[in-house]
C-alpha cells in the first residue's frame, strides 16, 4: 500500500530520527511513504478561528495532493496531525471554511474533506495490526516497561482526532506490547508538556514535565516514548530528578524490526 | 470602551470562538483540568462569566490570552460545549487582530533558541503570540 507522506517541518530539522525510523520500520513491513513534494508548515497549532482561513490553506494544499493521487494521507508528528486533521474535518464539514478556503485556492474540483489522515500509528493498528507486528519483530524488546507518553494533539478533540478514547487510550500500549515490552499505564500520560511555553517561559514546561516524569517512574517506567517533537524536547529539558529516557516510538519499532541501523 | 464597543466585541468572540458563554454551569471541570490554571489571572471557569457581564477590558488585558497552552483538555471535558479554551483564542485574537497587539517580537527569537529548539514550538509559538 502506498500512502501520501506529509513530514512536516520539524522532521527534517530537529526530530530527524522520529521521520528516518518510521521511513525503515514501513520498509519492513511492507508499506510505501510517498512524501508530498512541496508540502508546507501546517504552522503547528490548529487556527480555533472560525473566520481563519489563509492559516489553514497549507493543510488544505497537502490534503488536495493526496485526493488528486488517489492516496491516503499519513502523518508522524502529533502537531501536523492535529492540524490536518482538524481541517480536513473543516472542509468536509464546516461549510463556511469550505467554501472561503475554496474560494481561495479555486482548483478545478472543489476540496471537500475526501482525503482519509491517518496517523503513522493508526497504520500499525488498523491497517497492519498489531498481531502481524508481533510477529515480525525479531528484536523484541523484553523485560522494558515502557511509559506510553500520548501528551494532547493525537487525542483531542477526541469527536475530531477519532485517534483513540481520549481519557484512556490504548493505543500506544498496544503498540508497546507488540514490540514484546510491558506498557507502564500512569495517570499524567495524557496530560500537557506545556508545550510552546518553553520559548518563553520555561517555569510551566519544568513544572508539567516534572509531573510526567514523577508519575511514569512511581507507576514503573523506565524509559517514556512519544510520538511528538514538542514533547520530546520539553522532556529532554525538564530538571526532574526522576528523569528516564525519552525516545520516539519509530525508534523502538526500527529497533525490534532489526532495521534500526538502516539495513533495508 | 463604550457600552456600543462592548457590545461589538462580545459578539466578535462569539463569532470567532463559535461557542455560547451563556450555556456555562460553572462546574469547573475546565479549571480543573487546566496545566495552566496557576499562571492564569483569569481562570478558564471565569471566561464565561467575564463575556457575559461585559468586562471585554479585563478579558483582554488579562495574563491568561498567553498562558493557555492549547491543550485542549477544557475543550474535551466540558459539558456544556462552552469551550473555554475557543473563547480565550477568540479574545487573544481580537487583540493580536489589532496593530502592537503580538506578544511575541520577531527580534526576541534569537535570545530565546537553543540548539535543541525543534522547528514545531517556533511555529506554535509564533501561530499563538503573534498575526
Amino acid at each position: 500500500m502506498k500512502y501520501s507522506y506529509y513530514p512536516g517541518c520539524t522532521l527534517k530539522n530537529k526530530a530527524q530520527d522520529l521521520d528516518m525510523y518510521a521511513r525503515r520500520a514501513a520498509v519492513a513491513l511492507g508499506f510505501e511513504l510517498e512524501e508530498i513534494p512541496e508540502w508546507q508548515c501546517c504552522g503547528g497549532v490548529y487556527p480555533m478561528g472560525s473566520d481563519e482561513i489563509a492559516t489553514k490553506l497549507s493543510s488544505v494544499r497537502a490534503l488536495n495532493y493526496a485526493k488528486e493521487h488517489g492516496q491516503d494521507l499519513i502523518t508522524l508528528c502529533s502537531a501536523c496531525h492535529h492540524v490536518l486533521k482538524r481541517v480536513n474535518d473543516d472542509m468536509k464539514n464546516v461549510a463556511d471554511i469550505s467554501d472561503r478556503a475554496n474560494n481561495y485556492m479555486g482548483l478545478d474540483e472543489p476540496y471537500k474533506g475526501e482525503t482519509t489522515v491517518v496517523h503513522f500509528l493508526e497504520v500499525l493498528r488498523d491497517r497492519i495490526g498489531f498481531d502481524e507486528i508481533a510477529k515480525k519483530v525479531v528484536n523484541p524488546l523484553t523485560g522494558k516497561k515502557i511509559g506510553a507518553y500520548y501528551g494532547c494533539l493525537v487525542l483531542r478533540p477526541g469527536k475530531i482526532l477519532e485517534f483513540d478514547d481520549p481519557e484512556d487510550p490504548k493505543i500506544m500500549e498496544d503498540f508497546i506490547r507488540a514490540l514484546g515490552a510491558e506498557p507502564v499505564i500512569y495517570p499524567y500520560r495524557n496530560e500537557c508538556c506545556g508545550a510552546y511555553s518553553s520559548l518563553k517561559e520555561g517555569g510551566v514546561s519544568q513544572e508539567r514535565t516534572k509531573l510526567i516524569f514523577d508519575s511514569s517512574e512511581g507507576f514503573g517506567a523506565d524509559m517514556l516514548i512519544t510520538a511528538c517533537p514538542l514533547c520530546m524536547y520539553n522532556l529532554n529539558k525538564s530538571e526532574a530528578d526522576s528523569k528516564v529516557p525519552v525516545y520516539y516510538f519509530t525508534e523502538l519499532l526500527a529497533e525490534a524490526l532489526g532495521v534500526k541501523e538502516g539495513n533495508s | 470602551m463604550t457600552k456600543q464597543e462592548i457590545e461589538k466585541k462580545v459578539e466578535l468572540i462569539r463569532e470567532i470562538s463559535g461557542c455560547d458563554p451563556y450555556k456555562c454551569m460553572k462546574c469547573g471541570k475546565c479549571s480543573g483540568s487546566c496545566p495552566a490554571f496557576n499562571e492564569m489571572d483569569v481562570k478558564p471557569h471565569q471566561f464565561a462569566s467575564y463575556i457575559i457581564n461585559g468586562d471585554i477590558e479585563s478579558l483582554v488585558n488579562s495574563k491568561s490570552l498567553w498562558k493557555c497552552l492549547t491543550c485542549l483538555a477544557c475543550i474535551e471535558r466540558c459539558p456544556r460545549n462552552v469551550q473555554p479554551g475557543k473563547l480565550i483564542d477568540a479574545a487573544r485574537q481580537l487583540v493580536e487582530r489589532e496593530r502592537g497587539g503580538d506578544y511575541l517580537q520577531a527580534e526576541d527569537i534569537p535570545a530565546l533558541l537553543d540548539e535543541d529548539v525543534p522547528q514545531q514550538l517556533l511555529v506554535s509559538a509564533y501561530r499563538r503570540y503573534r498575526r
